[in-house]
């Protein structure tokens, strides 16, 4: 080893979605420009915990890991977050590696967040066209609106707003400020707000607008600093007048 | 009777996969799609700067033609022209189909497409959507897959791993045999055709650009099954990323089109802060070499001249093998609306703000030009007949590959920005041909015994059953990182027959150690450690085609480079003088005197290495080594020349 730097590593392990789970904690060498994602891997290589325990490698997901495709995010040290930009030089030890706790776990730190994928299709997040055949160009768009819809459309689907969401539990319906974000983001498009009476029914439904207390902390752990609590206020402003349109137009 | 609803199995949920998806349920079909994960995550997303399309708004006289020409060209002539020449013309309406889909595409003052420069053109031909262009593509088509699934026309078996086709008694694919990442069930569907969308095969090279998922093992399956695989030799080198302990990070071509520029300091191991060294001791090496293209010749030039700066000339940055991106000569407004993304992953991943001080960047394995050998029928015109069901079919019928996993669009060299429009060309060009593809079956996966499947099945239970049992010495994922170490050290931008043949005795000693593997891992839930010996098994002979190529092609031609074989092109060459050249040929001898000075004798050099090696590499497995042989390309409607970009 270069130096004696050592990292200290305690994650929260369960075999199976209704096992029991438990901690195992692992001291890997300190490498330069390491990160949890670098660490898991050396897991892998020699799954060997500090009490010299041989064990199976941990399971978690990643894929891009430049924090573009939303799939390695975890607890880290009581902070939800991406585990690809969390450096390790950065972070106090014992790093504390736990499973997101909002969504059913698959194993270890891997957990399954099929809900987010269901309420895009609830919301039907998507912008409905005729057919894929040349009929030339798109809208005319704003730049201005085009950058605004743009920091909407960078969501990746991580699921940090929601582990950080007091109202989003297991067992509720609740849809979350992702969700909400998203149907901002189709009802502005010009196409996709042809459909934005059906988006804004479908979010005053259960599970809806009207049960998020406003805690505000979604928009704090979003790592792609989108401006969650707009959305959120922007389609409270959207439903209130759909709720005024549908007594009067009805 | 009933019209027969057709059905196809798709494999990878990236650009290509999603747009096959949308093309063929639009024609009503059905599709099961299948991804290692959530295709909202696939690689595509890692996409950055942009997607090339002629439309010429900014009054500079581009046209699909140019950008079939700067394609070609780009990719050394080794691409089959007319396909290249179809997906140029394509490339217009594939934006504006984008666009309606509601892609957040960078607009110009009145609201239209903005366009930016890219390397390999002197047009601007690039649309983008900040810097994270291949995520906002992604999306695009991801929300209409969505919509389809949400209609029950699509359903998706995500968590998901494809194992191989399933052959019928004439050698006709007839379905896939998958494996549930989670339960590990292993079982086969069946469909009128299969389409492998499976990306790159970065991981072969262990630390790259690529994402943990692009592993190739699923041409590397079809290979072993008989496919074809083609210019697996042909590996691109981008020439500027981030260096990482997990992965190597794009930095986006898109920064060098935004004004970037590459340099070192003019004196070895300067360690002066950059910003305070003046201008006259910075040695911008690609706009001194090549003062037309600049910093944006193509990325094989690029990563060559970086690697000969810092090896040759020794004048890496702090004496490492890093060079400066510059962008600190932009506003920082400017550079935030045009490249916000990448900027801000490289101050997460470094701690430095490169709008206030230079990137330190260096090349890494990006992209393969070769993948699975597929099929395509042109119309007689230089362009490709939409419904033929030869499009994108793999030499075993009825399986079919798109995107990078196939190998007809780049020749030798990808031009950035071509990628992701070859992706969603192939995923939609491929959709109307396979429906015809259909329609002539004379019998359909209906018709197959179920013994087929049952057989299919039952071989990869008994496979990892085994896997299970391996209690050898040797741990998977080191193995993997061994078999990186071999290919970044020896087949990767100067290539030497000596050391690639020391690479393939190395390879082979690494297969010896693969059989004393460690199955790490025995439990039966959510379990990958069986998958990985599967992975890894695959990634050695991809690695084997990947050197047996580059060993057996003596030329340099594109990325792949043999100092030994360069021709020496004369300084003052002018490539039109080959085409000259070639037409007076046809009429007659040449005479010395009809070019300057050692110009013919080059010309006849070049000749001669284009009548041996223009040719696509096609490798097929036999004997449990790949089997290599040569393939004419079609060339056909621009004469080959010497690339030139100075």
């Amino acid at each position: 080893m270069p130096d004696d730097k050592t990292i200290r590593l305690k994650i929260k392990r369960q075999d199976q979605p209704d096992s029991k789970s438990y901690w195992q904690e692992f001291e890997l060498p300190l490498k330069p420009r390491a990160n949890i994602i670098s660490c898991l891997m050396d897991i892998q290589m020699h799954p060997v915990t500090r009490q010299d325990q041989a064990v199976t490698p941990v399971v978690w997901e990643c894929n891009c890991l430049e924090e573009v495709c939303g799939a390695c995010t975890m607890v880290i040290n009581g902070k939800v977050r991406q585990a690809c930009t969390a450096l390790v030089d950065a972070l106090p030890q014992p790093i504390v590696l736990e499973p997101m706790s909002k969504f059913p776990i698959v194993r270890d730190l891997h957990v399954d967040r099929t809900r987010m994928f269901e309420n895009l299709k609830k919301v039907k997040a998507w912008v409905h066209i005729d057919g894929t055949y040349d009929i030339g160009e798109g809208p005319v768009i704003p730049e201005k609106q085009r950058a605004k819809a743009y920091l909407l459309s960078e969501c990746m689907t991580c699921g940090c707003c929601l582990e950080a969401c007091p109202q989003f539990t297991k067992d509720n319906d609740f849809m979350g400020a992702s969700t909400f974000s998203q149907v901002r983001l189709f009802n502005m498009h010009p196409t996709g707000a042809m459909e934005s009476d059906e988006r804004l029914e479908t979010v005053m439904g259960e599970g809806g607008i009207a049960d998020c207390g406003n805690a505000q902390v979604c928009v704090e752990v979003c790592p792609k600093k989108i401006p969650l609590t707009e959305s959120i206020a922007e389609i409270g402003r959207e439903t209130t007048l759909q709720l005024l349109k549908n007594l009067f137009l009805k | 009777m009933r019209k027969r609803r057709p059905s196809y199995i798709v494999i990878g949920g990236g650009l290509a996969g999603l747009a096959a998806t949308m093309k063929l349920c639009e024609d009503k079909a059905k599709v099961t799609l299948v991804s290692y994960q959530p295709v909202k995550r696939s690689h595509s997303v890692c996409a950055q700067g942009g997607i090339n399309a002629a439309i010429d708004t900014k009054g500079e006289g581009d046209s699909p033609e140019t950008h079939f020409y700067d394609t070609v060209k780009g990719g050394d002539f080794l691409a089959n022209q007319p396909l290249v020449r179809d997906m140029c013309h394509q490339a217009p309406a594939i934006i504006h189909l984008m666009d309606r889909l509601g892609v957040a595409f960078n607009r110009t003052p009145e609201g239209h497409l903005e366009f930016r420069r890219f390397g390999g053109t002197l047009y601007s031909r690039t649309a983008f959507a900040g810097a994270t262009t291949g995520q906002q593509l992604l999306y695009a088509l991801d929300e209409q897959v969505r919509r389809y699934e949400s209609d029950g026309q699509v359903k998706k078996l995500e968590w998901h791993e494809y194992l191989s086709a399933v052959l019928d008694s004439e050698g006709i694919c007839r379905g896939a045999v998958l494996h549930d990442l989670r339960s590990g069930e292993i079982f086969t569907v069946k469909g009128d055709a299969v389409v492998l969308a499976t990306g790159g095969p970065a991981q072969v090279y262990g630390k790259t650009t690529g994402s943990t998922v692009c592993n190739g093992v699923a041409t590397t399956s079809a290979y072993l099954q008989g496919a074809k695989y083609a210019n697996g030799e042909f590996i691109q080198v981008h020439p500027t990323a981030i260096p990482g302990q997990d992965k190597l990070r794009l930095m986006s071509e898109s920064a060098r089109g935004e004004g970037g520029r590459i340099w070192v300091p003019r004196k070895p191991n300067d360690d002066r802060d950059p910003l305070t060294i003046p201008e006259e001791e910075r040695y911008y090496f690609l706009e001194e070499n090549y003062p037309l293209f600049g910093n944006l010749v193509p990325r094989d030039v690029a990563s060559r001249e970086i690697h000969n700066v810092v090896y040759n000339k020794e004048l890496g940055v702090g004496g490492q093998p890093m060079v400066y991106l510059d962008l600190t000569h932009q506003s920082e407004g400017f550079l935030e609306t045009r490249l916000g993304g990448i900027l801000d992953i490289y101050t997460k991943f470094t701690g430095d703000d490169p709008k206030k001080v230079p990137m330190k960047i260096f090349p890494a394995v990006h992209y393969s030009m070769g993948g699975i050998w597929t099929d395509y029928e042109d119309d007689g015109h230089g362009l490709i007949d939409h419904h033929s069901p030869r499009n994108q079919m793999t030499s075993i019928q009825g399986l079919y590959a798109a995107g990078e996993c196939d190998y007809q669009f780049h020749g030798a060299n990808r031009l950035g920005a071509n990628s992701l429009l070859s992706c969603i060309y192939t995923g939609l060009m491929m959709g109307p041909g396979m429906i015809r593809y259909s329609q002539n079956l004379r019998t359909h996966f209906e018709d197959v015994p179920s013994t087929v499947f049952d057989q299919a099945r039952d071989e990869w239970k008994e496979k990892f059953a085994d896997f299970k049992k391996k209690d050898g010495k040797e741990n998977p994922y080191t193995l993997h990182q061994d078999l990186g170490s071999i290919m970044l050290a020896n087949v990767l931008i100067v290539r030497e027959n000596a050391k690639l043949e020391n690479a393939l005795t190395q390879i082979n000693d690494l297969e010896t150690r693969f059989r004393d593997v460690k199955c790490l891992d025995t439990t039966h839930w959510s379990n990958p450690a069986p998958s990985m010996i599967q992975q890894l098994n695959c990634q050695i002979q991809l690695a084997k085609i990947i050197t047996q190529g580059a060993l057996t092609r003596n030329e340099f031609r594109g990325a792949h480079y043999k100092p030994e074989y360069d021709l020496n092109q004369p300084a003052n060459f002018d490539p039109h003088e080959y085409v000259e050249y070639i037409e007076k040929k046809q009429y007659g001898e040449i005479q010395e005197s009809d070019f300057p000075t050692g110009h013919s004798a080059y010309m006849k050099r070049y000749e001669e290495c284009n009548e041996q090696w223009l040719k696509t590499t096609i490798a097929e497995h036999k004997n449990d080594q790949p089997a290599i042989s040569f393939e004419e390309v079609n060339t056909s409607l621009i004469q080959p020349r010497p690339r030139k970009y100075d």
